[in-house]
């Protein structure tokens, strides 16, 4: 698990998980449309760290949901490892995301009824199926990586916010996904939380070499992504709509 | 295996809620099990009663007697040949258990100070006993031991009797009519008190058939109606229908069937009164299915509602659809099945408890009282759970399907 093994390659031979082609969504609520994303074409490259900025009902939520192969694009063209999002129907789209997607959510989402493990466990258990001996070692090794090996046994409404995330992330790479997906996963935290949670997944991304996109409002998670998508009203602002930290050193 | 146990996880998330819907199964569970058991016991306390003591399991007379019983015509009655003919045929079916040929005749009974009518029912004592072996109990007083009554006795109807102010050992005459219309009497001692039975014969006396021979001046026996008892209960309608064939094809001088054939039921009106039971049976199931349907639902809809931002997890994470369905459904499955586990076992144990404190039921004008035993079968417990079961999983069909069709973005997005 060397730190900079996964990302450097990526970027020496830059393949993009995720394609946007003049991509729109537009909601419809009775008569009036809204558009969320209007014309957005970006690409985002296997193994990096990115974010999507911007203020409130810019669009990021959409975009990542897309991403997420969790709804398809009113126009044009989105592409997830390889895969076109707009043919997935409800069953396959499911598959689809059970195998190459992690989510994280700002609220976390853990299921209350299940310990710190069983939480973990589930993606094996309930999505992929798999046998027993199997998960166990996926879940050790997840739960040893975001330091909640310890916690195992207690449940979501035992832990601190902080814990809770990590827990989350946990579940979100316990299937090694190619893709993890997290919009505003440090919302709820504190800052210093916040930081200790961003610093984890890129940490894991590190680790694991899983492709991490996602959303915030925080400057200094902000900081945290090598490459940055600032949206603004349904598109990417012009200015410096791609900024790469590398680019800067 | 593994969806159960979330279910059942997910069930114990909200105690209070499940444990008030499942205590309302349970309680409907046990409503359904007392009744059932009650009613049987019921039910067959009444047939055995009926059947044992007098109507016994089925009976064959001459065609057109039942249509006019109530006059009990004495030109309608199996001619000795024509009776010698159905008793060997009942003599060589395994399924008859014992057969007593009757005459029944109509009366006037006096104890030289006032005159009565008087049904009477005569018998051969022995066979009597062997077609209604209940008869014996329902002659109090009886003067002798070894058998109901001996020829020169009358069994009289208690409430007859009580109005004549006659007690056992007293002498009274029979006079009757015999089919030719010749008048003839005879003296008989009180040899003990008929208890009444509701439905026809239930008020009848009882005495020797030698002496209703006599009196009738039958110079061979010409028997009203056969008494037939079966092995097995159960097995009365299946039996009656092989008599009826079987004596089918045996006519009269004028080419009419010589015998007819019915059963209990169809002599008793207490079979309505069984029907009815059945049919409350049937009500107090009913009102189980809407408890259940119901309870089971509103759970499962809250359930579904509260959960709406975890169902979108799951499915955001790659749950499929019918996994979530399964999921849903799998929580009534166990909410029905742990109630229904509970109320089987609570309905057995009061019944059990009421089985020990003994129930008692007071029956046709109270002069009778049956100890009920209630009990059910295990089908019967069996199909009080698998109805519950069933209408658990059904219930919570349509919440598990909208918790299955729910757009996981919609779902992350409700609060
Ligand atoms: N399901 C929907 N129906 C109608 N309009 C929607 C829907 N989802 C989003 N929108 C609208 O689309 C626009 C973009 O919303 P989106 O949630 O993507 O923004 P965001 O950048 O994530 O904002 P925030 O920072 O507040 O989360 C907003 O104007 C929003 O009101
Ligand atoms: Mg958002």
């Amino acid at each position: 698990m060397t730190s900079d093994y996964g990302p450097l390659s990526a970027r020496a031979f830059p393949m993009n998980i995720v394609t946007f082609d003049n991509v729109s969504k537009i909601y419809r609520m009775g008569q009036v449309e809204v558009a969320a994303l209007r014309d957005v074409s970006f690409a985002i490259p296997k193994g990096g760290f990115t974010a999507l900025i911007g203020p409130s009902g810019s669009g990021k939520t959409t975009a990542l949901n897309l991403i997420g192969c969790l709804d398809s694009p009113t126009r044009g063209e989105v592409t997830v490892a390889g895969q076109a999002v707009k043919g997935l129907g409800r069953r396959s789209g499911a598959d689809f995301r059970g195998q190459h997607i992690g989510f994280v959510f700002q609220d976390f989402n853990l299921l209350p009824v299940l310990t710190v493990y069983e939480n973990v466990e589930y993606p094996l258990l309930m999505i992929r199926d798999q046998p027993n001996r199997q998960r166990r070692l996926a879940v050790e090794r997840v739960l040893e990586a975001v330091g909640m090996a310890d916690q195992a046994r207690k449940y979501p409404a035992q832990l601190s916010g902080g814990q809770k995330q990590r827990v989350a992330v946990a579940r979100a790479l316990v299937g090694t996904p190619e893709l993890v997906l997290a919009d505003e996963p440090t919302a709820n935290l504190d800052s210093q939380t916040a930081f200790m949670v961003i610093s984890l997944m890129k940490q894991m991304r590190d680790a694991f070499g899983t492709t991490f996109v996602f959303s915030t409002h925080d400057p200094r998670i902000m900081e945290q992504a090598e490459l940055t998508f600032r949206m603004v009203d349904g598109r990417l602002a012009d200015d410096d709509s791609a900024h790469s930290q590398e680019a800067a050193t | 295996m593994k969806i159960l146990r979330l279910a059942f996880k997910n069930l114990l998330r909200y105690k209070r809620r499940t444990l008030f819907t499942g205590l309302l199964i349970v309680v409907g569970v046990v409503a359904v099990i007392v009744f059932v058991g009650l009613s049987d016991a019921f039910k067959r306390a009444i047939t055995g009663q009926i059947t044992d003591s007098m109507l016994s399991h089925l009976q064959v007379h001459r065609k057109g007697y039942t249509a006019s019983i109530d006059n009990l015509p004495l030109d309608r009655m199996l001619p000795a040949k024509a009776y010698g003919r159905l008793a060997a045929i009942l003599d060589g079916d395994p399924a008859v258990e014992a057969f007593s040929g009757r005459i029944r005749f109509g009366a006037m009974l006096s104890n030289y100070a006032q005159t009565t009518n008087v049904r009477l029912i005569a018998v051969d004592p022995s066979k009597e006993q062997a077609a209604a072996p209940l008869l014996a109990s329902r002659i109090k007083d009886r003067t002798r031991t070894d058998a109901i009554l001996a020829p020169g006795e009358v069994a009289l109807p208690e409430v007859l009797a009580k109005g004549m102010g006659l007690k056992p050992g007293d002498t009274v005459v029979l006079v009757a009519n015999n089919k030719d219309g010749s008048v003839n009497g005879m003296t008989f001692i009180v040899a003990g008190m008929v208890e009444s039975l509701m439905g026809p014969g239930g008020r009848d006396g009882y005495l020797h058939i030698d002496d209703a021979m006599a009196l009738l001046r039958m110079d061979e026996p010409e028997i009203s109606e056969v008494a037939v008892r079966v092995k097995n209960f159960r097995d009365v309608d299946a039996v009656a229908a092989k008599l009826q064939e079987t004596l089918a094809p045996m006519k009269n001088q004028a080419g009419q069937p010589m015998f007819e054939v019915h059963t209990w039921k169809q002599l008793s009106p207490f079979f309505n009164v069984v029907r009815m039971i059945d049919l409350m049976t049937l009500g107090v199931q009913t009102i189980l299915i809407a408890v259940v349907l119901i309870s089971v639902l509103n759970v499962m809809m809250m359930s579904v509602y509260e959960r709406v931002r975890e169902i979108g997890t799951l499915a955001a994470m790659g749950t499929r659809p019918g996994r979530i369905m399964g999921l849903f459904v799998a929580e009534g499955f166990s909410l029905g099945l742990v109630s229904a586990l509970g109320g089987s076992v609570a309905g057995i144990a009061v019944l059990w408890i009421l089985n020990l404190s003994g129930v008692e039921v007071a029956f046709g004008g109270g002069n009778q009282v049956f100890a009920l035993a209630p009990a059910v079968s295990p089908g019967q417990v069996a199909s009080a759970a698998l109805i519950v079961v069933g209408i658990s999983v059904l219930a919570s069909l349509q919440p598990a399907a909208k918790a299955a069709r729910l757009a996981p973005v919609d779902a992350l997005r409700h609060v």
